[in-house]
């Protein structure tokens, strides 16, 4: 930003949808950064127990679901306690699904910042998966606590898997995020569609029971889920007793990519009116 | 430096919106069925708040906008601001731009006062070292020191808004564009932040001032750009474009006589008030050397002490002169019994040609008001009768005031 002295800028009409100008996003990363920033510390500065919540959440939830799915109505989880195979779904399945809801609700619950002071928009959609990220990474470490308590051992493939799993969350979260904070702006309607998406899609996900309760032949339709893949991923690699996930999934992959370019083009050719219509 | 050319800005009006996607369908499909044919686009659908707007501001000019509330000041800002994009048109800025269209953007409420100055500056456009180096001034500037490490929600609005605009003050681009944002905070405070203004214009920076505040754009601004309805009126030297505001402002809208809506609650209240020429008839425009006679009718309705009816006269927004009725009757001061009374009154003349606005009040002296209703008659003096390009007095010269003196001058002598 200190280098713009001489730069000229020229303000037009919006013609057409352009792809996002990189440089320009550079220069305002502090932006980005300060906002992560706040939206972090914000998030726990006036609770009591702070940053405690995020290693409460994931550990409350692993109580109360291992008590109705894994004792009361005995879900298998293989030869895994299934606290720990809980855990493993849970978090993937948080990570995207708040990642998702706040990516589609940014724009418009930013309404007050973007209607007063120009920054490149999608600054505020990624700095709306920061919390979500956050509270993964500590999840994580729960996760893994809880593994080592149990005396099992994550194999050595969770050190890139792990992390190319939340990658894969994160960018399957933005592209469907996008998609819908563009269709937010103009139908407020998507603000009732996305709670249920991700009330639904949790059940749509291996997170309380284990993949393999789905037939074999609709796994191809049920592995178009996104999550699936990384849920799989994560099991996998922090459990080295579990078989690695069905390369089908990954094809997954290209429905993620593909509603990130999607998300994108609507986002940019959202933004250009945004400003008069939210 | 800005170079605006022929920026027009329209409006979707509510017409064809579907806010939610059901409408949406609906609409889709009954156009589908109704063989495809796609509404055009009718004059009514839309309206354009900026018209071919074009003007030039050179490096480190201070221009004022103004203009009425909807003369599309506001849609030009954010043009300016990159808000939203222009539907014709376009500008051409070189340099830095950051725009105040309010104080404390991004402001949380949660955060402290060093938080908040991070995260504001940032929003800004300022640099996370440029905040760093200036921090300590800000903090200085804006008064609050001691309570720099408080979460902002424990804020007095005066503290909030003087930390908002000293942050806002320290910013260094090369162009800056402001709102309204200057009208905030207590008279002293507000100084402060006019003096600022002042430095950064002075310091070389251009500056784009958008304001209602008359005043203060004759003290910022060297230039101003009248805007109606979305188009230039007129760009010029501030003075000129300030007269024609106001003569804008004024037309057609002279107010000689009113009568004011009843409230039996009040202790006090104004009746009616009207303007007359010489001959007793009501009247809205005078010539500059007409008598202007004001008459007033108020109401008390319990005894009150101290109670006066306050004549205040603006031209041209600028205010004039006070008076009150009790300025030559002090007894009535002290012992004013219930009733109904009516004032007359000779307005001083001769009258500048401008165009003025009578407010009137019922208070207690020292105390406080009874009734007030501060648009009470408008009126306009113009020069026709004579010539007064001559005279000092003249619409043109500085000075609020007609002042028609009785000069005696004796000739001591000859060379």
């Amino acid at each position: 930003m200190t280098s713009r002295a001489d730069t000229e800028t020229v303000i037009s009409p919006a013609t057409g949808v352009h792809p996002f100008r990189f440089s320009e996003l550079w220069s305002f990363r502090e932006l980005l950064l300060q906002l992560v920033w706040r939206d972090v510390s914000v998030r726990y500065k006036q609770t009591a127990l702070g940053l405690m919540w995020a290693v409460l959440n994931p550990v409350l939830m692993a109580v109360i679901f291992s008590i109705i799915f894994g004792i009361w109505a005995r879900m298998p989880s293989g030869d895994i306690p299934y606290p720990l195979f809980f855990l493993a779904g849970i978090i993937p399945w948080t990570f995207f699904a708040s990642a998702l809801a706040d990516v589609s609700n940014s724009l418009v619950s930013q309404r007050a910042l973007l209607t007063k002071v120009y920054f490149p928009r999608v600054i505020t959609p990624l700095a709306a998966t920061a919390v979500p990220l956050v509270d993964a990474l500590v999840a994580i470490l729960v996760l893994l606590a809880a593994t080592l308590l149990k005396g099992m051992v994550p194999s050595w493939h969770a050190l890139w898997a792990v992390p190319l799993g939340l990658v894969w969350a994160w960018v399957s979260a933005l592209g469907v995020g996008l998609c819908f904070s563009a269709l937010n702006i103009k139908y407020r309607d998507v603000g009732q569609l996305v709670p249920f998406i991700v009330r639904v899609g949790m059940f749509a996900s291996p997170v309380i029971y284990p993949l393999s309760m789905i037939p074999e032949k609709w796994q191809w339709l049920y592995g178009l889920n996104p999550v699936v893949g990384v849920i799989e991923l994560t099991r996998w690699s922090m459990f080295s007793t579990v078989t690695p996930p069905n390369p089908a999934l990954y094809g997954s992959v290209g429905i993620s990519l593909f509603f990130l370019v999607l998300g994108a083009y609507m986002f940019r050719r959202m933004e250009a009116t945004y400003a008069d219509l939210v | 430096m800005i170079h605006v050319e022929g920026i027009s800005k329209r409006y979707q009006l509510g017409v064809e919106r579907h806010d939610k996607l059901w409408d949406m369908w609906v609409h889709k499909a009954r156009r589908m069925f109704s063989g495809g044919q796609r509404a055009t686009d009718t004059d009514s659908d839309h309206f354009w708040a900026l018209k071919d707007v074009s003007f030039d501001v050179a490096e480190g000019e201070v221009v004022g906008i103004i203009g009425r509330n909807g003369a599309g000041k506001s849609t030009l800002l954010k043009i300016l601001s990159r808000i939203t994009p222009p539907t014709e048109g376009q500008i051409r800025l070189k340099g830095r731009v950051a725009s105040l269209l309010e104080v404390g953007t991004g402001f949380h409420p949660e955060l402290s006062g060093r938080e908040n100055v991070f995260m504001n500056g940032a929003i800004l456009g300022m640099s996370r070292a440029e905040i760093k180096a200036k921090f300590d001034e800000i903090v200085a500037f804006s008064e609050v020191e001691k309570f720099i490490d408080t979460a902002v929600k424990h804020y007095s609005s005066g503290m909030y808004v003087r930390l908002a605009f000293a942050v806002a003050a320290h910013l260094e681009p090369e162009i800056l564009v402001v709102d309204e944002v200057l009208a905030v905070g207590d008279s002293a405070f507000q100084r402060k932040c006019i003096g600022r203004m002042g430095d950064v214009a002075s310091a070389g920076r251009t500056v784009l001032f958008v304001s209602h505040n008359l005043g203060m754009v004759q003290t910022l601004c060297k230039r101003a750009v009248l805007l109606s309805e979305g188009r230039v009126v007129t760009s010029g030297e501030v003075g000129a474009v300030l007269e024609d505001y106001t003569t804008m402002l004024s037309e057609n809208e002279v107010l000689a006589h009113t009568r004011f809506d009843i409230d039996p609650e009040k202790r006090g209240q104004l009746l009616e008030a009207s303007l007359h020429d010489r001959n007793g008839e009501p009247c809205g425009r005078f010539d500059v050397f007409d008598p202007i006679m004001l008459t007033v009718t108020y109401t008390l309705r319990e005894p009150i002490e101290g109670a006066a009816l306050n004549l205040v006269v603006y031209r041209n927004t600028e205010l004039l002169f006070v008076s009150f009725d009790t300025d030559r009757a002090p007894e009535l001061l002290h012992a004013r019994e219930p009733g109904t009374y009516q004032a007359t009154v000779q307005l001083p003349g001769p009258l500048k040609a401008g165009n003025y606005d009578v407010a009137l009040s019922i208070g207690i002296l020292n105390m406080g008001g009874v009734d007030s209703r501060p648009e009470a008659l408008r009126f306009v003096v113009s020069e026709y009768s004579f010539d007064t390009s001559k005279k000092s007095y003249c619409a043109q010269r500085p000075g609020p005031m007609a002042a028609d003196l009785e000069w005696s001058l004796q000739r001591q002598g000859n060379h």
